[in-house]
C-alpha cells in the first residue's frame, strides 16, 4: 500500500452528496463534465484552486444524503488523493472504495488539520502526518477485503480479474 | 441471532453470521434508477456479457419521469436497450412512480429478502421484514455480474415505541422528533429497528415513512418484525414464497431506546440539515412560495388523502404554488378512484407524474433563491430542490397541506377539526 501526501482542503460535518454533486448535473456521464461541478454546493471555488493529489479532510457523517456515486466520480475526476473524516456515510464509503479512491475514518481531523496544511497519509498503518505542524494522528485500519479492492484499482478491475475464467451466468 | 442477521446468512449459506463480520450474499432484488447509467458502462467493466439472473433485476426510471433534457433521454433510451438485450423483463418506465412504492406496489417485496437498489432510501423495505440497503452504480453493477454483494453483518439499534399518537400528528412526526434528538449520523452502519405497541396502529403507509426516514440518521437498513397488518398486505400483493425470520429472545441490541409519542407535537425539520428539528410552533407564521407534497417519503395515497381533506372545497392561498407528485401510478390511480385528485385540483394544485420529480432538484417544482417550501420529502440540504439558497422545511404530508391552504406554516392540527 503506498504513502499518499498532499494539501489539505477541510470540511465540516454532514457535508451532502447534494452539495458534493448537485443533483441538476446528475444526467452527466462523461468523467471531464462531472468532474467540473465537485464541491459547488459547498465551496464554488474547488475546482479552482484544487490540484491533482490533494486531500480532504472533513468531520463527521462524510457524504451523507443520496447514493450517487457521481459525488465519488467527480471527486476522482479531480483526482483526489485520500478523504480523511471522522465518519463516513455508509453508501459514501462504498462507492469511493470501489472506485479505489482511499477513504479513512480519523478521529479528530477536522480539529486537528487546517485548511492548506500538508499532510502525509501511510494507507497500510493509518499513520497520518500533519506537516505543517509536526502532528501525528492514527487512522482506522482498512479492512482486509477493502485494501484488496483498493489495491486492484476498484471493484470493477477486481471482479473482471476474479471472474475472468467463470463465464457470466454463475 | 437478529433477524437481520439470519436473513444475511440465509443470504450467505451459513448456519450464522455476527455483527462486524463480512459476508457474501445472494441479493434477490436489485433495482436501477434511471440516474445510474454508470451501473451498466460498469458491467462491461467487469467484463459482463450477460446478466447474472435477469429476473433478479429491475430498472425503475423514476428520476427523470419523463425526460426533461436530450441528455436524461439518452440515458434513458440506454437502459430501454440494455434491458431489451439482457431479457430483463422488470423495466418500470416513466410514469410508473418512484421505485420504492413501484416495488410494493408490483409485489416484488416481502419479508426475509435481500433487497440492493441504486436509491439510497432503501432502507423503507424494512417496514415489511426485508432488508433493503442502497448502494451505489458500481454495486449494483457487481450484483448483475456475479448475483452477490458484499456486506459488513450491522449493529441493531432497537427503538420501542410507546404510547398514543396525539390529532394531527404522523409517522413522519415521529421520526423527524426522532432525528432530531439523534442527530443525522447515529445510525451510521447500522439497522435502525422499531418495536412497541405503536407500531399496532400504524398502517403500512405510515411504516414505510417511518422506515424510510431512517436513511437520514445514516441507518444500512430498518427492520420492523412482519405482524398481521404485514401478513395481510403480502396476501394481496406477493405471490413469491417468502420466510419470516424472527430474532431471538437473548439477541442484544447495541442499543435499546424508548419513546412515548403521546407528547409529540407535529415537527418540522429546518434548513439546511434534516436534524435540525423543532416542534412545527416554532415557525408557524413564516411564509411559503411553495408546499410540496410527494416523494417516497410522503406521496402515497394516505397522504394525498390527508391533503384532499383538509383543501375539500377550499383554495391554496395565492402566494403559494403546491406541487402534488403521487408516488407512483398505483397511488395516482386510488387517488382518481377516491377523488382526491379532483379535490386537489380544484384547490388549485398542480399535478406531476409519478415520480421523484423537485424532491431531488432535477425537474417539476425546482426552487429560485431565497424562496420557501414546506415539503413532506425527506431531505433539506442546501441545493437539494433547486437554488442552493431555497429554505426547506420538512414536515408531514398534513402539515404541508394545511400550511398550502393557509399559505404560511400552520399546525395540521385544527385543520383536520374543521373538516
Amino acid at each position: 500500500m503506498k504513502t499518499v501526501k498532499g494539501r489539505t482542503f477541510v470540511y465540516g460535518h454532514n457535508l451532502d452528496t447534494d452539495q458534493i454533486y448537485p443533483g441538476r448535473y446528475l444526467e452527466l456521464t462523461d468523467a471531464v463534465d462531472v468532474g467540473k461541478h465537485a464541491m459547488e454546493g459547498a465551496d464554488p471555488d474547488f475546482i479552482r484552486k484544487f490540484k491533482a493529489g490533494d486531500i480532504i479532510a472533513a468531520g463527521r457523517n462524510f457524504g451523507c444524503g443520496s447514493s450517487r456515486e457521481q459525488a465519488v466520480f467527480t471527486l476522482k475526476a479531480n483526482q483526489v488523493g485520500a478523504i480523511l473524516a471522522e465518519s463516513f456515510a455508509r453508501i459514501f464509503y462504498r462507492n469511493a472504495i470501489n472506485l479505489g479512491l482511499p477513504v479513512l475514518i480519523c478521529p479528530d481531523v477536522s480539529q486537528k488539520v487546517t485548511n492548506g496544511d500538508t499532510v502525509t497519509i501511510d494507507l497500510a498503518t493509518g499513520m497520518v502526518v500533519n506537516e505543517s505542524t509536526g502532528q501525528t494522528l492514527q487512522a482506522e485500519l482498512l479492512s482486509e477485503y477493502v485494501i484488496k479492492i483498493i489495491e486492484s484499482g476498484g471493484i470493477a478491475p477486481l471482479i473482471k480479474k476474479e471472474y475472468a475464467n467463470e463465464g457470466s451466468n454463475l | 441471532m437478529h433477524a437481520i442477521e439470519k436473513i444475511l446468512a440465509q443470504a450467505a449459506g451459513r448456519a450464522s453470521v455476527s455483527a462486524g463480520e463480512i459476508v457474501q450474499c445472494r441479493v434477490d432484488l436489485a433495482e436501477v434508477n434511471d440516474l445510474y447509467l454508470q451501473t451498466i458502462r460498469s458491467f462491461y467493466d467487469m467484463g459482463g456479457k450477460r446478466v447474472c439472473h435477469p429476473d433478479r433485476i429491475t430498472f425503475i426510471l423514476d428520476h427523470y419521469a419523463p425526460a426533461a433534457t436530450i441528455q436524461q433521454a439518452e440515458n434513458q433510451k440506454q437502459m430501454r436497450q440494455f434491458c431489451r438485450e439482457q431479457g430483463i423483463e422488470l423495466l418500470f418506465d416513466i410514469g410508473s412512480g418512484v421505485c420504492h412504492q413501484v416495488m410494493v406496489d408490483e409485489g416484488l417485496v416481502y419479508p426475509g429478502m435481500v433487497l440492493v437498489a441504486t436509491d439510497s432510501h432503501t432502507t423503507t423495505h424494512g417496514a415489511f421484514g426485508a432488508f433493503g440497503t442502497g448502494v451505489g452504480a458500481t454495486d449494483l453493477a457487481v450484483i448483475m455480474r456475479t448475483g452477490q454483494l458484499w456486506f459488513r453483518v450491522p449493529e441493531v439499534i432497537r427503538i420501542e415505541l410507546n404510547g398514543t399518537i396525539p390529532r394531527g400528528v404522523y409517522a413522519k412526526d415521529i421520526i423527524l422528533f426522532i432525528i432530531g434528538a439523534l442527530g443525522a449520523d447515529y445510525a451510521i452502519y447500522k439497522v435502525v429497528e422499531f418495536c412497541g405497541p405503536v407500531l399496532k396502529s400504524l398502517s403500512v403507509s405510515e411504516r414505510m415513512a417511518l422506515c424510510n426516514m431512517t436513511t437520514e440518521m445514516g441507518a444500512k437498513a430498518s427492520y420492523i418484525q412482519p405482524d398481521e397488518t404485514t401478513l395481510d398486505f403480502m396476501q394481496q400483493k406477493v405471490n413469491s414464497h417468502y420466510q419470516v425470520f424472527n430474532s431471538d429472545p437473548d439477541y442484544h441490541p447495541v442499543v435499546n431506546l424508548s419513546y412515548d409519542v403521546s407528547g409529540i407535537m407535529p415537527q418540522l425539520s429546518a434548513p439546511h440539515s434534516v436534524d435540525n428539528v423543532a416542534p412545527i410552533s416554532r415557525f408557524e407564521g413564516l411564509s411559503l412560495d411553495q408546499a410540496y407534497l410527494g416523494s417516497c417519503t410522503g406521496g402515497r395515497t394516505e397522504d394525498i388523502g390527508i391533503a384532499a381533506r383538509i383543501l375539500k372545497g377550499k383554495k391554496v392561498h395565492s402566494r403559494t404554488r403546491f406541487v402534488v407528485v403521487p408516488a407512483s401510478k398505483n397511488v395516482y390511480l386510488e387517488s382518481l378512484e377516491r377523488g382526491y385528485i379532483d379535490t386537489l385540483v380544484k384547490a388549485g394544485a398542480t399535478i406531476v407524474t409519478p415520480g421523484c420529480a423537485a424532491c431531488l432538484g432535477t425537474h417539476a417544482g425546482i426552487l429560485a433563491s431565497g424562496e420557501v417550501c414546506i415539503s413532506s420529502t425527506n431531505r433539506n440540504f442546501p441545493g437539494r430542490m433547486g437554488h442552493a439558497g431555497a429554505e426547506i422545511y420538512l414536515g408531514s404530508p398534513a402539515a404541508v397541506a394545511a400550511s398550502a391552504l393557509a399559505g404560511k406554516i400552520v399546525n395540521p392540527a385544527p385543520y383536520l377539526d374543521t373538516n
